[in-house]
C-alpha cells in the first residue's frame, strides 16, 4: 500500500487545471465565511466593548464569557449546535463569530485605554461629545491596536473554516476533507494539498492587505521619526 | 446667552466669572479639595490661581468648564449660572490648555487647530482662513500646518495648543499649569508670547501654576491658595509682594520677595532724583559741594534736559569751573519703561553706582541704589 503510494504523484496537475472552478468556488466559499464571522464578530465585540468601557464592572463577565467560548473545542461546539440550528451557515457562523470575540473585544478595551488620557481631556475641555469623542478621537487612536486584533482574528478564523466542512461548509476546508474520504489517493493528496495552500495564502493574503489598510489609515502613526 | 454671544467690547470692566461659596468634596474623601470659595474675575484680567499641590487650583479651574461639577455654591460667568448651559456647548466658548497639551496626535496641525469651529459647525473657507489667522498669530510657520504633533519641538506643541485654544475667539481662556512640560528658557520665551498675545487680544485669562514666580510675571491679579482650597490673599503681585496677607503668603512668596517685587515696579513709577549734576559754567567750588552732598567723586554736567557727560573730582583739580575738561559720557541708560530690577543691576554695576534714566535724549533724572532699597522696604 505504502509502496504504491510513493509510486503514484503526490500531487496531480491535471486535476488542478480541470477543476479551477471548484478550486475558486471554494475559495470564495472561504472568504465569505470569513468576511461573515469577522464581521460579525466587530460588530458584536466593539458594542460589548462599548458597555464595557461605560460600565468598568461588565468587562470582567464579559471577558470572562467570551474567554469560555474561546475555549470550547470547536469540533464540540458544532455537534452541539447542530441539533438546534442544523447543517446551515448559520450553525458554522455561530462558532466561528464565538472565537473571535475574545481577542477583538481585549484589543477594542485595551486600544481605546491606551488613548492618553490628556488627549481625552483636552477633547472633553474643548466640548466634544460623548459620542463624537469616541468616533472622532478614541476610534481613530486605537485603530493599530483594533487592526492587530482583526489580523489575529482573520487569520484563526480562516484556519478555523476548515473545520466547517464537518456540518457540510467549510470552503477550502470542503476540500480537504473530501481528499481525506478519498484516502491516500492521487486525487485525494492534491485535493489536501490544494486546500491547504490556498488557506494559507489566504491568511497571509488577508493578514497583508489589512496590514496595508492600517498604515493607509494611520499616516500619523509613519511620520513619527522623520 | 451663551459665553460666546458676549459683546465684545464694555465700557467698563464688569466681573466676568464668579465664584460664589463654591465647595467640591469629591467622594470618599473628608476635607472638601475647595472649600467655599468666592473668587470674582474681570472681564479682560489674568487671573493667576496658585499655591502648593493639593490645595485645589486645578479643581477650580476645572469646575469653571465643569469638567468638575462643585458640591455647592454657584459659578457664573457674565451673570450667566454656568449649570444652566449643556456642558459641551459651555466648553466650546471657553478656550482650555492643559499641560500635556493634548494635541490629537491623529490629526495635523491645522485640523488640531481647527477643533473648535469644526465642532461649531463653521464652513470650510472660514475655518481655513482663521487657521492661516492663528497660525500668524502664535508665530507658527505656515509649513508647520500640515505637519503632524509628533513632528513638533515641546514649544511648538504648546503654540498650537495656544492657537487651538483661542480658534473659536473664546472670550475666556482656561490654562491648566500650561507652561510645565517645556524647559526654563522655553517656558520664558512662551510666557513673553503669552503677555504679548493678552496684549492685543485682551481674554479674561483663569491660569494654574504651582510657580510663584510664574504667577507674579503673568498676573493681572493672583489668587495664593492653600492647602484644602482655602483663599489667602487675592492682590496684583506688586500687592501681594509689598503687603502679603499672613505668614503662609509671605513663605510661599519666598524670602527675596523685595527683589521679586522690583521686577514690578518700572521706573516711570517712582520719582527720580536730580543726582550730583550741575548746570554748564559751574565753578568748581560749587562741583565739590555737590558731590560732597550726594557722596560721589564725580559729577555730571547738564544742560537744560542734556545730559553732557561725567567727570570725576580729581580731574578738576588747577580749574575754576568744569568747562573744558573732558566729559565721559554715561554707558548705561535706563528708560522710564525698564523695571526696578533692571535699575538695580545697572546701578549696582557701573562704576559710579548710580543709573542715569533717559527718555531718548531727554535726561529725567538718576537712580541710585539707596533710592532702590527705599523702595523695597516701603
Amino acid at each position: 500500500m505504502i509502496a504504491q503510494v510513493a509510486d503514484q504523484p503526490f500531487v496531480r496537475w491535471d486535476w488542478i487545471v480541470d477543476h479551477v472552478d471548484d478550486i475558486w468556488a471554494a475559495t470564495w466559499e472561504h472568504i465569505v465565511l470569513t468576511a461573515i464571522a469577522v464581521g460579525v464578530g466587530f460588530v458584536i465585540s466593539l458594542a460589548l466593548s462599548m458597555l464595557a468601557l461605560r460600565h468598568r464592572r461588565t468587562y470582567g463577565p464579559i471577558t470572562w464569557v467570551t474567554g469560555i467560548l474561546y475555549t470550547i473545542p470547536s469540533l464540540a461546539l458544532f455537534a452541539f449546535l447542530v441539533p438546534i440550528t442544523g447543517l446551515t451557515t448559520l450553525t458554522a457562523e455561530i462558532g466561528l463569530v464565538s472565537y473571535t470575540l475574545l481577542i477583538l473585544i481585549r484589543n477594542i478595551v485595551a486600544g481605546i485605554d491606551g488613548v492618553p488620557a490628556s488627549v481625552r481631556e483636552s477633547a472633553v475641555g474643548m466640548g466634544y461629545t460623548r459620542r463624537r469623542l469616541f468616533l472622532e478621537i478614541e476610534l481613530p487612536l486605537a485603530l493599530p491596536v483594533i487592526v492587530a486584533g482583526i489580523r489575529i482574528a482573520a487569520v484563526t478564523t480562516i484556519g478555523l473554516v476548515t473545520i466547517t466542512a464537518l456540518i457540510g461548509k467549510g470552503g477550502l476546508g470542503f476540500l480537504i476533507l473530501r481528499g481525506l474520504n478519498l484516502f491516500y489517493s492521487p486525487v485525494g493528496t492534491t485535493q489536501i494539498v490544494v486546500g491547504t495552500v490556498m488557506s494559507v495564502l489566504l491568511a497571509v493574503a488577508v493578514d497583508l492587505s489589512l496590514v496595508g489598510a492600517e498604515r493607509a489609515m494611520t499616516p500619523w502613526a509613519r511620520s513619527r521619526h522623520r | 446667552m451663551r459665553a460666546t454671544c458676549r459683546p465684545r467690547v464694555r465700557e467698563t470692566p464688569e466681573p466676568m466669572i464668579e465664584l460664589t461659596e463654591v465647595t467640591k468634596r469629591f467622594r470618599g474623601t473628608r476635607a472638601p479639595a475647595v472649600d467655599h470659595l468666592t473668587l470674582t474675575i474681570t472681564d479682560g484680567e489674568v487671573v493667576v490661581l496658585v499655591g502648593p499641590s493639593g490645595c485645589g487650583k486645578t479643581t477650580t479651574l476645572k469646575m469653571i468648564n465643569r469638567l468638575i461639577e462643585p458640591t455647592s455654591g454657584t459659578i457664573s460667568i457674565d451673570g450667566v449660572d454656568v449649570t444652566g448651559l449643556e456642558p459641551h456647548e459651555l466648553r466650546r466658548g471657553i478656550g482650555y490648555v492643559i499641560q500635556q497639551i493634548g494635541l490629537f496626535p491623529h490629526r495635523t496641525v491645522r485640523e488640531n487647530i481647527a477643533t473648535v469651529p469644526r465642532l461649531l459647525g463653521w464652513e470650510q473657507a472660514r475655518v481655513e482662513r482663521r487657521v492661516r489667522e492663528l497660525a500668524e498669530i502664535t508665530d507658527l510657520g505656515a509649513d508647520m500646518l500640515d505637519r503632524y504633533p509628533s513632528e513638533l519641538s515641546g514649544g511648538q506643541r504648546q503654540r498650537v495648543g495656544v492657537a487651538r485654544a483661542l480658534a473659536a475667539d473664546p472670550p475666556i481662556l482656561l490654562m491648566d499649569e500650561p507652561f510645565g512640560a517645556v524647559d526654563p528658557i522655553v517656558r520664558a520665551k512662551l510666557q513673553d508670547e503669552l503677555l504679548e498675545l493678552q496684549r492685543r487680544l485682551h481674554k479674561t485669562i483663569v491660569l494654574v501654576t504651582h510657580d510663584i514666580d510664574e504667577a507674579i510675571r503673568l498676573g493681572d491679579r493672583v489668587a495664593i491658595l492653600s492647602v484644602g482650597g482655602h483663599l489667602e490673599q487675592y492682590a496684583p503681585p506688586e500687592e501681594l509682594l509689598r503687603a502679603p496677607a499672613n505668614d503662609f503668603v509671605a513663605d510661599f512668596l519666598g524670602s527675596d520677595r523685595g527683589i521679586k517685587r522690583l521686577s514690578l515696579i518700572r521706573i516711570a513709577d517712582i520719582d527720580l532724583e536730580p543726582g550730583p549734576v550741575v548746570p554748564p559754567g559751574t565753578d568748581v567750588e560749587r562741583a565739590r559741594a555737590v558731590m560732597a552732598e550726594y557722596d560721589t567723586d564725580w559729577v555730571a554736567v547738564v544742560e537744560g534736559d542734556r545730559m553732557l557727560g561725567w567727570v570725576t573730582d580729581d580731574r578738576l583739580d588747577g580749574r575754576s569751573t568744569i568747562d573744558g575738561v573732558d566729559l565721559e559720557p554715561f554707558l548705561t541708560r535706563l528708560t522710564p519703561d525698564d523695571t526696578l530690577e533692571e535699575a538695580l543691576d545697572a546701578a549696582i554695576s557701573s562704576h559710579t553706582a548710580i543709573a542715569a534714566v533717559f527718555d531718548d535724549e531727554r535726561f529725567l533724572g538718576m537712580i541710585t541704589v539707596e533710592r532702590i532699597s527705599r523702595e523695597i522696604v516701603r
